[in-house]
């Protein structure tokens, strides 16, 4: 049951019972008619309390964030706050060495996702779609660094990666004094060595994404594509891959946001020094690194905000919208 | 004639097709090198260190033993810090469902105009990186003082404020897909209840949540994974060793035990064993409601 419900999310809900749809109109007035004041004020506290909880932690202090970022704050009482105007941002584009890169890697780190895991995902899923044998083995490798946290991954790569005791060096036999490929520590390699884990994991969740897209496709138009006589890449080119059209959108969505919100692995494998630096890691920096430097931390916050609402509203407003249409 | 033709495609197994093989290959040869380094660390973890010093880390063993477990599990109070786990996530999870199937209900089942505007909030809520907020909340939770009610004194460095923001932060996710699911029960059913002079709580406790279990299901096995999986959130806002949860106690871990890699492997290990266990258990309700609300970042 739960599963039929999931792949049909979050179109879904564009389809509500022909029934509902007088009803949405008929509800309210009855409703006013029938609740009692208990009942509205019960109505006004369950969906009071969890709205007031939710906006003031995050949408508040989204908002404090972009406050913040237009002045200093040494976070030492409320006297010291001064307003800037918009010298942070102008510092954070011409002074900070930092930003750059790490505004260079936040994209670097979404082109890699996109064209190496999304794919393989895909291609995964599509092999697994076909009813063959073990095919719960199979998903269940992949998917496991899905389910395990981004910091127990992040240690289990630093075996892998470390260059005196770790996998690789050990099989090439570069863990002899001088000839260390230090892949976590060179400025050249690290990025790199952080996104293959970062892919060994993503692609598991794209598989999982496309799977559940691939059950929705309707079989007959397989049988269709069949008896004209397409092959299976032009069934999957030309008849599959276009009804997967939602899911790429939610696969977009995620990757971009998973590109931006990308920290644990980060900041387990180095704390993001040196080649791996990136906007979270920045922001991060801030708080819990020596200088506590509000205004400017938040500037880099509002950069991070900016770029991730320019994915998340047009995403939003096309799937309910949608919704609405039905 | 017709029925053959229906139950053909499924009886039709050809005893041995070469592409089929071939697939076969290609899935096991790529899952085995998907699960190599976790399998990796485990062999690591199985070996003490005085034989991987001296015999080098690829090498055949001499002996296997869960010695190194054991003693990361005693050695780094590691039962501490998965209760301090337990004592987060337990509330976080069941908070957060009870209220965004609160906020659900009302949004699905009484104010439609509102239904959009709050599942707007909600969901974009959710999908914004935390970096976003934790400047000012890190600020609001060290001024927030609460004498005598956290250990700390304040919001900060408590397992209360890491509930506060999990339960603020996840229910953006379940508002969404709790709301969908509720509209799609027939509205009769309120409708009746609420001619019969069933009060809102009612209807609400007793007929629709308990047709919502699936999706509470899928979300609470998601959740539960989830939030034991948090990372971030712990790392900032707890300052004190002792109070940190299992995930961010490994760092600590590791640093303290960095010249003996054997054990940090066994120790990243123990701290993904719980998460396992859920994931293995519940596979399906996992999956299912990782694509209820496909939209989760």
């Amino acid at each position: 049951m739960s599963t039929e419900t999931g792949t049909r999310t979050p179109e879904a809900a564009a389809e509500p019972p022909p029934a509902g749809a007088s009803a949405k109109e008929r509800a309210p007035q009855g409703h006013r008619r029938l609740l009692t004041r208990r009942d509205r004020l019960i109505l006004g506290l369950m969906a009071g309390v969890p709205t007031l909880v939710h906006l003031a932690l995050v949408w508040v202090a989204a908002l404090a964030s972009i406050a913040l970022a237009f002045t200093t704050w040494d976070g030492i009482g409320f006297g010291s706050i001064t307003w800037v105007g918009l010298d942070n941002f102008r510092q954070l584009f011409t002074d900070n060495p930092q930003f750059w890169p790490a505004v260079q890697h936040n994209v670097v780190w979404f082109v890699v996702l996109i064209l190496i895991p999304t794919p393989l995902g895909l291609f995964l899923a599509v092999q697994l779609d076909k009813r063959i044998r073990f095919s719960r083995v199979y998903q269940t490798a992949f998917f496991l660094p899905v389910v395990v946290s981004f910091a127990v991954i992040g240690f289990v790569w630093q075996l892998v990666y470390n260059p005196d005791t770790g996998l690789i060096n050990s099989l090439i036999g570069a863990n002899e004094p001088g000839h260390y490929i230090d892949w976590i520590g060179d400025p050249d390699l690290n990025l790199w060595a952080v996104l293959i884990a970062a892919s060994w994991r993503h692609t598991g969740y794209m598989m999982i994404l496309y799977l559940a897209g691939l059950k929705g496709v309707d079989p007959s138009l397989r049988e269709a594509s069949a008896l004209d006589g397409a092959n299976e890449w032009q069934t999957f080119r030309h008849v599959i891959f276009p009804t997967l059209r939602p899911t790429n959108t939610i696969v977009l969505v995620v990757t971009i946001i998973e590109s931006l919100r990308a920290f644990d692995l980060v900041f387990v494998f180095n704390g993001g020094a040196h080649g791996t630096e990136l906007l979270s890691i920045l922001v991060t920096d801030n708080i819990i690194g020596e200088s506590s430097r509000i205004g400017y931390g938040s500037a880099i916050a509002v950069v991070l905000l900016l770029i991730s609402l320019g994915v998340i509203i047009p995403y939003l407003v096309s799937t309910f919208r949608k919704e609405r249409r039905s | 004639m017709a029925s053959t033709a229906a139950s053909a495609p499924r009886r039709r197994r050809p005893p041995v097709r070469p592409a089929r093989v071939l697939l076969h290959l290609f899935l096991a040869g790529t899952a085995l090198a998907w699960l190599a380094p976790l399998l990796w660390a485990v062999y690591a973890a199985l070996r003490p260190y005085g034989e991987t010093s001296t015999k080098g880390y690829v090498s055949w063993p001499d002996r296997l033993s869960l010695g190194n477990f054991s003693d990361a599990f005693t050695q780094s109070e590691m039962p501490h810090y998965f209760g301090n786990t337990l004592l987060i996530a337990v509330p976080a999870v069941l908070l957060t469902l009870f209220l965004s199937s609160c906020v659900a209900f009302y949004a699905s089942r009484f104010d439609f105009r509102l239904n959009l505007a709050l599942l707007l909030v909600f969901t974009a809520g959710n999908l914004l990186p935390q970096q976003v907020i934790i400047t000012p909340l890190y600020r609001l939770y060290l001024l927030v003082d609460l004498p005598g009610i956290t250990a700390s004194g304040k919001l900060y460095d408590s397992a209360l404020g890491l509930v506060l923001i999990h339960v603020a932060f996840q229910s953006g996710f379940c508002v969404f897909v709790l709301s969908n699911y509720m509209r799609m029960l027939p509205h009769e059913l309120t409708e009746a209840a609420l001619v019969d002079g069933a009060s809102v709580w009612r209807m609400y406790w007793q007929i629709v949540l308990p047709l919502c279990r699936p999706a509470m299901a899928a979300l609470a096995t998601l959740l539960s994974i989830w939030i034991y999986n948090d990372f971030f959130w712990a790392i900032v806002l707890i300052s004190t060793g002792e109070n940190m949860p299992i995930t961010s106690a490994l760092k600590n871990l590791s640093g303290q035990y960095f010249t003996d890699p054997n054990l940090v492997a066994a120790g990243a290990l123990l701290t993904a064993i719980p998460t396992l266990i859920v994931y293995f258990a519940l596979q399906r309700q996992f999956v299912s409601g990782l694509t209820l609300g496909a939209s989760k970042g």
